[in-house]
């Protein structure tokens, strides 16, 4: 059998080609074969690159699909005697995320690239590669773990062991032909453990610093890379301004378009109030940003689309969960039911601060996940 | 693992004879060809031999001979020297569409400067009309630039004919001949060619070393300063090993050139015909007579070029996509595109290439494990079954 592992150049998904290639080594199976998903040119949008002027030149931290970071791919995985490609998924990552960030941003959502990523690329033109050069399975250095229930003859999805760097969330969107493919060898490691195996393996990568931002925004400035999109596009930036407006409705300033806002944003709204002020709801529609305190960001309910069951529920079913709303959300104990067009409607047991459309809820049994959709719409 | 190499449009490997040829010229004969006591004697005489052997070979004089490090340095001095040299006010450059990148991004380079160019389309065949190139012709025209042999399909450009007609209207004639010298005959008397480039590790030579012939009376104005080397046309301390590399590899060529070429087409055709009838839905790109004896593009439909490559060399197969310096591009080839194919079946294809070590027991080898990689791929391609789908129903 042949296993497909993705490597992006870090740390991570390098100790995971290490763990797996101890089976090259002592020429057992799986085979192992080294692959890095070419996704985004950097040199596209060239106004990105190191023009910020403030140091954080996108060259000075490894950063997904860089050069750089190919190389270091290539290093590792010669290093580890895996045979290694890149394969070029650009046209298609374009279409599949990076074109729906950039709309998500447009109707005033808060997109999650990444999770949006991890189901149509990274587990679904990934895993059809792989099974292209004949591998049935691949593995990842995403810090989560798979497990197969045979009681239900399900595969489940599971947090990280490590729980700081536990990245179920974005993986909310595997389906179970895609879990019975997949093997994350970091589930169970923690990411000092990780470091201490890419050290002690002497892994060319083993001191390179952890990627943090989105990975084709190379200086985490996402205004500007839209900027810098829609100008590549040829499309006119149509004049987006509108009004930002207070609870009770008065005008207090105007804006330059709803993309540049985000559900719970204090910095950067450029109104002297005395108080600090919120975003707490962004109309698309009426181009309308509306301010508040704090204490206005706080929602009881949220349905959720194109939701994704990892476990058996059925339309109509409903369950206790905690739920997940934001990456650094800690888990809140919630109602869940199912309803039907691939939504789910929850219910927390006490409001969530800024439930913010665009990003996913992620519906957890304890380690498990249960499954999770993106957030719709949000109600009081 | 059994390995194969089908790429040897890529590059080839250096014939033992070469290497040995070479051999002296690294830890013993090192001397710098320009010097004046006997190290340097050594080394001068030895890059002397290379040129007349090079010269040989493409029916050229020895004076007319200039080395350099290989196809794109060729490729580069001859359209930047002639067209800067040019004194008209307004520039103008004839090429195909079909030129190899180090043509076609020279030339792009100079559109940049201001010079015209204008890319002569071929058709299906990926053969150019002669009479296309006659029409693009403008009195401010400064050189005609065709290829000889095209490195993706392996398709011949007529350089006589055109030859012919830039002569006729006296403009400089430059062919990228890199794919076709040392496997088929190449004249730059019957072509009627001024300026020719061509490398050495693509007749199994070293990488590094290639030259640019200059006919007698040509003016060229150099890419680089530096020294008074190969008559001012290209400074820098020769490299004499691979230069001596480059000889020995052209008087091979010259002496295996007749056999090797009518023996590389039988297997090039065994291995096209294999695969035609091994995978259901394959055609070959560009006319079928007019092309290389070592070359065949196929198209598999349905089957992605990148998957297959990689699903290939897994089982020990080296081929390729298209040209090497453009692997992982996620444009279709300019090539592939320019002779009809369209952007999925350019997508689709694969570049078989052979070579002077090829053998027949290696196609067959290939034939028996390429129909197979070929369904696996299309076994996972949704394309695919829809159309089964749609042929049932």
């Amino acid at each position: 059998m042949t296993l497909a592992v993705a490597m992006s150049g870090g740390v991570d998904s390098s100790t995971a080609a290490a763990l797996l290639a101890e089976n090259n080594a002592n020429g057992g199976t799986p085979r192992v074969v080294g692959l890095t998903m070419q996704l985004w040119n950097q040199r596209r949008l060239p106004s990105l690159l190191g023009a910020e002027g403030d140091g954080s030149a996108a060259h000075a931290t490894g950063r997904c699909c860089s050069l750089d970071d190919v190389y270091d791919a290539r290093r590792v995985a010669a290093f580890l005697g895996l045979p290694y490609y890149v394969v070029n998924f650009e046209s298609r990552f374009e279409e599949a995320v990076v074109r729906p960030f950039v709309e998500s941003y447009q109707r005033g959502e808060t997109p999650v690239p990444c999770s949006l990523c991890n189901t149509e690329i990274k587990f679904a033109r990934f895993v059809e590669t792989a099974l292209q050069i004949g591998a049935e399975r691949i593995a990842t250095g995403h810090y989560a773990r798979v497990r197969y229930h045979s009681a239900t003859g399900r595969y489940q999805l599971l947090r990280a062991v490590d729980r700081v760097k536990d990245q179920s969330y974005f993986l909310f969107g595997l389906t179970q032909e895609q879990l019975a493919r997949t093997l994350f060898p970091l589930g169970d490691l923690t990411k000092e453990e990780v470091r201490a195996i890419a050290r002690r393996k002497n892994l060319p990568v083993a001191d390179k610093p952890d990627s943090q931002e989105i990975c084709f925004v190379p200086t985490g400035n996402y205004r500007r890379f839209i900027q810098a999109y829609l100008n590549e596009q040829g499309q006119k930036i149509e004049s987006a301004e509108g009004e930002v407006v207070s609870s009770d409705g008065r005008a207090l300033a105007r804006h330059a378009g709803v993309r540049n806002y985000t559900i719970g944003q204090r910095k950067g709204l450029g109104i002297a109030a005395g108080r600090p002020l919120y975003v707490t709801q962004i109309d698309p529609v009426g181009r309308r940003v509306t301010v508040g305190d704090g204490s206005e960001l706080f929602r009881r309910c949220l349905i959720a689309r194109e939701v994704n069951w990892i476990r058996a529920v059925q339309e109509g079913d409903s369950f206790e969960a905690e739920v997940k709303i934001r990456n650094r959300h800690s888990p809140a104990g919630a109602r869940v039911q199912a309803l039907g067009l691939g939504q789910a409607a929850v219910e927390f047991a006490e409001p969530q601060r800024a439930v913010t459309p665009g990003q996913a809820a992620v519906f957890y049994a304890g380690e498990e996940v249960v499954g999770g959709g993106w957030i719709a719409s949000v109600l009081d | 693992m059994r390995r194969v190499y089908f790429d040897n449009n890529a590059t080839t490997p250096v014939a033992p004879e070469v290497f040995e040829a070479m051999r002296p010229y690294f830890v013993e004969q090192y001397g710098n060809a320009s010097s004046i006591h006997w190290f340097g004697q050594q080394a001068r005489a030895a890059v002397e031999t290379a040129r007349e052997q090079v010269a040989c070979l493409v029916n050229a004089r020895t004076n007319e001979i200039a080395f350099t490090s290989g196809g794109t340095e060729s490729d580069n001095a001859a359209i930047f020297g002639v067209v800067e040299a040019a004194r008209s006010e307004t520039k103008h450059v004839v090429a195909t569409a079909i030129e190899h990148h180090a043509v076609l991004h020279t030339c792009q380079a100079l559109e940049k400067r201001g010079v015209r160019v204008t890319y002569v389309r071929v058709g299906s065949s990926g053969v150019v009309d002669p009479a296309d190139i006659e029409r693009a012709i403008r009195p401010e025209t400064a050189l005609i630039t065709v290829m000889h042999a095209n490195n993706e399909i392996g398709t011949l450009q007529p350089l006589e004919e055109i030859g012919r007609i830039a002569r006729d209207h006296d403009v400089a004639f430059h062919s990228d001949a890199v794919q076709s010298v040392g496997k088929i005959p190449v004249d730059v008397e019957k072509f009627g060619l001024d300026l020719l480039s061509l490398s050495a590790h693509k007749l199994n030579g070293p990488k590094g070393a290639g030259a640019l012939y200059i006919r007698k009376g040509t003016i060229l104005k150099p890419l680089m300063y530096g020294g008074h080397h190969e008559r001012d046309r290209r400074p820098g301390t020769e490299n004499v090993a691979g230069i001596v590399g480059l000889g020995k590899a052209a008087e091979l060529a010259r002496a295996h050139r007749a056999d090797d070429a009518g023996r590389v087409a039988a297997l090039r055709d065994r291995l096209e015909a294999g695969m035609l009838e091994g995978v259901p839905l394959s055609s070959v790109a560009g006319d079928r007579a007019r092309r290389l004896p070592t070359t065949t593009n196929i198209s598999f439909d349905y089957i992605e070029g990148e998957g297959f490559v990689i699903a290939m060399d897994l089982r020990g197969i080296a081929c390729s996509t298209g040209a090497a310096c453009s692997s992982g591009s996620v444009e279709p080839s300019h090539v592939l595109t320019a002779v009809g194919r369209t952007p999925a079946q350019a997508r689709s294809s694969i570049r078989f290439s052979l070579g002077r070590f090829s053998t027949q027991e290696e196609v067959d080898y290939a034939l028996a494990i390429i129909p197979a990689v070929a369904e696996q791929l299309r076994s996972v391609s949704p394309h695919y079954k829809r159309r089964e789908v749609g042929v049932r129903s």
